[in-house]
């Protein structure tokens, strides 16, 4: 069983079959793990699309099969491997963290507390917020 | 730890819109007896994935970021008041001298009362960026930090299932690429009976550093010049 995760999420996918460094998953899991789906024009996620490359499709789509690791390195996007357990993690570009943070729009976050209980930044509106970071260690 | 100190200004500045939020870059079973001793009545978050870290550039703790009522950050995230003083401590009883305490506990006073006066007086505050300013003392993300990301959480999940050997790599490649990352070296270090990831790693880290800050100085009043 491969396991793919990303920014909030981490999801077993059975159809997976990872081959040296390419990573085919079923389209419809490829779509739920990165938001990216194959349409005739392109990657497309939400309004953004990426034209595939004339003349490399078979590197991006096999069957109904997408190849994520791919279509990361096309994308510019970091992605780390663990073969020995089939796990990889898709991650976000730093060029779109430091665009965020120039916006000076507090990048929204949801974490949970002790219990288990999930509190979002954005739920903090109307209030002015020290956000302070520490740990134990 | 500073849980208490945010909590008695959580307390003190509770009816004039403000909130602190903690985030612990931790484990939540070693955050647990801080919170538990802290009490706090703000929100403290366990942020296992560092994600926050991330998505703010913090490298260290504590850093913070000042956010308005309508989201937006009036200060980017940066030292929130600890001096270096540490490096100077006795290592072998982990003791600091009545002076090294002082300027410890006058660095931390400092910016608790900027962080007040903003609250009081919001935009007006001397202490409060414009958004110009706030843009100029952003640092950024490279390359290199959002792949070190990815083998950070990578390593989390594979020392969760079990995975020591293997997550072991991926926190090696995650220092090295975001070397400055204090919080990705020290969440993956070896930590002494206490909690502390100060073994002889860190400390040969620390000197390395020669001249430069572990805590990075900030562009505040009272404390730009320490």
């Amino acid at each position: 069983m491969t396991t793919i995760l990303t920014e909030h999420a981490e999801r077993a996918v059975a159809g997976a079959r990872a081959d040296g460094e390419d990573l085919w998953l079923p389209a419809a899991d490829a779509e739920r793990a990165t938001g990216w789906a194959l349409k005739p024009e392109g990657f497309c996620r939400g309004e953004v699309c990426v034209p595939v490359p004339p003349g490399r499709a078979r590197e991006f789509a096999d069957g109904g099969d997408i190849n994520v690791a791919a279509l990361w390195r096309h994308l510019g996007l970091p992605l780390a491997r663990d073969a020995s357990s089939e796990t990889w993690a898709l991650g976000a570009s730093a060029a779109a963290r430091s665009e965020q943070l120039r916006s000076l729009e507090a990048p929204d976050f949801s974490l949970p507390d002790l219990d288990g209980r999930e509190h979002s930044l954005a739920s903090q509106r109307g209030n002015k917020v020290l956000l302070v970071s520490w740990a134990s260690w | 730890m500073d849980l208490s100190v945010w909590q008695a200004l959580h307390e003190e500045l509770a009816n004039h819109d403000f909130t602190v939020v903690a985030v612990a870059f931790d484990e939540p079973e070693a955050a647990r007896p801080w919170i538990e001793a802290a009490s706090p009545t703000y929100p403290c978050l366990i942020d296992r994935n560092h994600e926050v870290a991330e998505l703010y550039h913090m490298v260290n703790v504590p850093q913070a970021a000042w956010i308005d009522e309508a989201g937006r950050i009036v200060r980017p995230p940066e030292n929130a008041g600890q001096s270096d003083a540490f490096r100077r401590m006795d290592r072998a009883t982990g003791q600091m001298s009545a002076e090294q305490i002082e300027e410890r506990r006058r660095t931390k006073a400092t910016y608790v009362s900027a962080v007040r006066d903003w609250v009081h007086r919001g935009e007006a505050s001397e202490h409060a960026f414009d958004r110009n300013a706030a843009r100029a003392h952003l640092r950024l993300p490279d390359s290199g930090v959002a792949e070190a990301y990815v083998h950070f959480r990578l390593a989390q999940h594979l020392r969760l299932a079990g995975r020591d050997d293997e997550a072991a790599v991926h926190f090696a490649q995650a220092s090295r690429l975001h070397p400055s990352a204090w919080n990705i070296f020290r969440q993956s270090a070896e930590k002494a009976e206490n909690g502390l990831a100060t073994g002889e790693d860190f400390w040969k880290r620390v000197e390395a550093l020669g001249d430069e800050p572990y805590h990075l100085p900030i562009d505040m009043k009272g404390l730009a010049d320490d």
